[in-house]
């Protein structure tokens, strides 16, 4: 884990207010409603929440990589300065891939069968930093050793089948890191994988992003993913980031209601043989019926009156700047939700 | 791989053997003796039973088809009941026209049909997508010999562009010009049931394709719209679409012979319906043979086709 960085650091991007629609069947849904987080340079952010929580789509919202029936209905996506969210296609292409790079959850699936491993990673880097073939298929096989893939003057011509899943994550690694990008989104890397592999894929990550300075979005459900990589963390539930804060504070003294329930319901190596978690009761609400006033309510062992009637904001705490609660236990501003 | 061609190719002898026993027996099934035909009505019984011994129609037919076998394993496929003229000499003359008509079919219906269901895939669900659809249906329900009519109503009657019939326009020699307006109607109709069906295909295996995790990693590289479809999908889209093209070739040969009869084109169809209704058994049964090979060969030209399209796939 690295330090910290400071508070006052520039952000490279500063997600705000993000809220993506999808068209269904049942009407318009919302799995991304006003989230909010920034990432500096160098930094990693851990985006944790369950399944459902709007972790992978607000990622996809950043690269613009949402399918056909989303679209960002508000809010803004800041790279550099830059809004992304208002970004044309074209110009978002030179981005992607370039200086934001994403690695998916499914290695087994997320690489062409039918290209050559190095047809893949050589791809990205004549498109983006205008390298030549002979040149990108050198430095396909730099990138494939840096990923500790044996053997990588073959495996460059192999197809991806010959692979593992863990061997195609890190392939998968290899074409991100590829053209040095500013940012790195990775959704869930090491969930299909097993145990002793996603601990390689983990350790890996880590000294690569410490190496080149790469600012990581990691998405996962996983707080041990979470206590291992993060600088940061933003816990998201039902679309909306409901707290933010640094690795340590956030084991140390979390503030939402849900955070704390999240943490209560993992084991951690003290707890005594015998003891039983607590699990956090009921479920996620429906995208298509989500409840009036703060989203996690209903589940919400301190919930009050006001609860039900007013959303609460994502604000910082009186104490400490760096560290920001979306409930009415520690702020006064939010909205009214209309009778 | 070729000790599983050598593999393959011996399995295919005894259905080549089953396919050419099956079709003896039917087409002795059919009533009527080739005799009655090549006779005047006045024949005695007499003069049916001389000319069926002359044919060798006087033996069980078990024992015909043994004959025909040996005949066979000495390369000899017999000679026509009609005119006494070597079957292999008849066939070789025909095949051809059949060939030229059926390969140029596949080649228009495929350069037509992939962009058209790439087109659909990328549009789907809008009105040019349905319209598609629509007219691929359209293209696979209409019969050969109606549209076959049709184009020679509006294209050669009517409008004159094309002839209505032959492959060279006798006694001009047969350019190059006047061989593919020649072509032109029977292609059409050959090509259009073809294309139509692989519309379908590519359309359906590109929309598949498009959904899959390696397009979204290719999107997040910043690719292309046209790299990602041209290359990424496609490639993969095209996997099953092979297995048609072996599907393809057997229909087309069934396809073939109703065209070449519309379009009196010189070739194998049409020699075919000749023989049947000319009760030529011995022609019948040599057509039939170097059909059943053709579809055989396709069969083995697809399996090979994968092997080479899809990395995965290896023989041993």
């Amino acid at each position: 884990m690295s330090v910290t960085p400071a508070v006052a650091a520039p952000s490279l991007l500063r997600v705000d207010g993000l809220r993506t629609e999808f068209t269904t069947d049942e009407g318009p849904v919302t799995p991304v409603d006003g989230v909010g987080f920034t990432v500096a340079a160098g930094e990693t952010l851990c985006l944790v929440g369950e399944s459902g929580s709007g972790k992978s789509v607000s990622a996809l919202s950043i690269m613009g990589l949402l399918a056909g029936n989303g679209r960002i209905t508000a809010g803004s996506v800041l790279f550099e300065g830059q809004d992304l969210a208002g970004l044309p296609e074209p110009e978002l292409r030179r981005i992607r891939g370039h200086a934001i790079a994403m690695i998916f959850q499914e290695p087994m699936t997320s690489l062409n069968p039918v290209l050559t491993i190095g047809d893949q990673l050589s791809e990205t880097m004549i498109l983006h930093l205008g390298l030549t073939k002979a040149e990108a298929r050198q430095r396909a096989i730099e990138l494939l050793e840096k990923v500790g893939i044996p053997r990588a003057g073959a495996v460059v011509d192999d197809h991806p089948h010959r692979l593992s899943g863990g061997m195609r994550q890190r392939v998968m690694i290899a074409m991100a890191l590829s053209c040095r990008p500013k940012l790195i989104i990775a959704d869930e890397p090491t969930t299909a994988l097993d145990v002793t592999i996603q601990a390689q894929i983990l350790r890996l990550m880590r000294e690569l992003s410490a190496e080149t300075g790469t600012a990581t979005i990691f998405i996962t459900h996983d707080l041990g993913v979470v206590a291992e990589m993060a600088d940061r963390v933003a816990v998201m539930y039902a679309g909306q980031v409901v707290e933010e804060t640094d690795v340590y504070t956030l084991f140390d003294q979390p503030k939402h209601p849900y955070t704390v329930a999240l943490l209560k319901s993992i084991p951690h190596i003290t707890t005594p043989a015998g003891d039983r978690l607590t699990p956090i009761s009921g479920s996620v609400p429906s995208l298509v019926h989500l409840p009036a006033g703060c989203r996690f309510r209903e589940r919400c062992p301190q919930a009050m009156d006001r609860c039900a009637t007013e959303l609460p904001a994502l604000q910082p705490l009186a104490s400490r700047n760096a560290h920001s609660v979306r409930c009415w236990l520690y702020g006064e501003t939010g909205t009214a939700v209309p009778a | 791989m070729v000790s599983y061609l050598i593999r393959r190719i011996l399995i295919g002898i005894p259905v080549l053997l089953g396919v050419t026993l099956i079709n003896f027996l039917i087409i002795n099934l059919a009533p009527g003796s080739p005799a009655d035909l090549y006779l005047s009505p006045t024949a005695t019984p007499e003069d049916v039973a001389r000319t069926e011994a002359a044919l060798g129609l006087d033996k069980p037919v078990f024992v015909q088809y043994l004959n025909w076998l040996t005949q066979l394993l000495h390369g000899n496929l017999g000679v026509s009941f009609q005119n006494r003229e070597p079957v292999t000499q008849l066939i070789a003359d025909r095949i051809g026209p059949t060939l030229l008509l059926m390969g140029t079919s596949l080649v228009v219906a495929y350069l037509v049909a992939i962009p058209i269901g790439i087109f659909a895939a990328r549009r789907r669900n809008t009105a040019a997508d349905y319209g598609v659809v629509g007219a691929s249906f359209l293209g696979i329900s209409v019969p050969h010999f109606f549209l076959g009519l049709a184009m020679i109503y509006v294209f050669a009657l009517t409008l004159g562009w094309f002839p209505t019939g032959g492959m060279v326009t006798l006694g001009r020699g047969g350019g190059f010009a006047d061989r593919v307006s020649h072509l032109v109607l029977p292609v059409v109709v050959l090509a259009t049931a073809v294309a139509a069906g692989m519309v379908r295909y590519v359309r359906s295996s590109m929309i598949d394709a498009f959904g899959q995790d390696y397009i979204r990693t290719a999107k997040a590289k910043g690719l292309a719209a046209s790299v990602i479809t041209n290359k990424h999908a496609l490639r993969n889209a095209l996997i099953p679409v092979v297995t048609v093209i072996g599907i393809d070739l057997s229909a087309l040969i069934g396809g073939a012979i109703v065209t070449e009869q519309i379009f009196q084109w010189p070739g194998i169809g049409l020699l075919t319906i000749q023989s049947i209704g000319a009760r030529d058994y011995a022609v019948l049964m040599g057509i039939n043979l170097i059909a059943a090979i053709a579809v055989f060969a396709a069969n083995l030209l697809t399996d090979i086709a994968y092997a080479v399209v899809d990395p995965r796939v290896a023989y041993a």
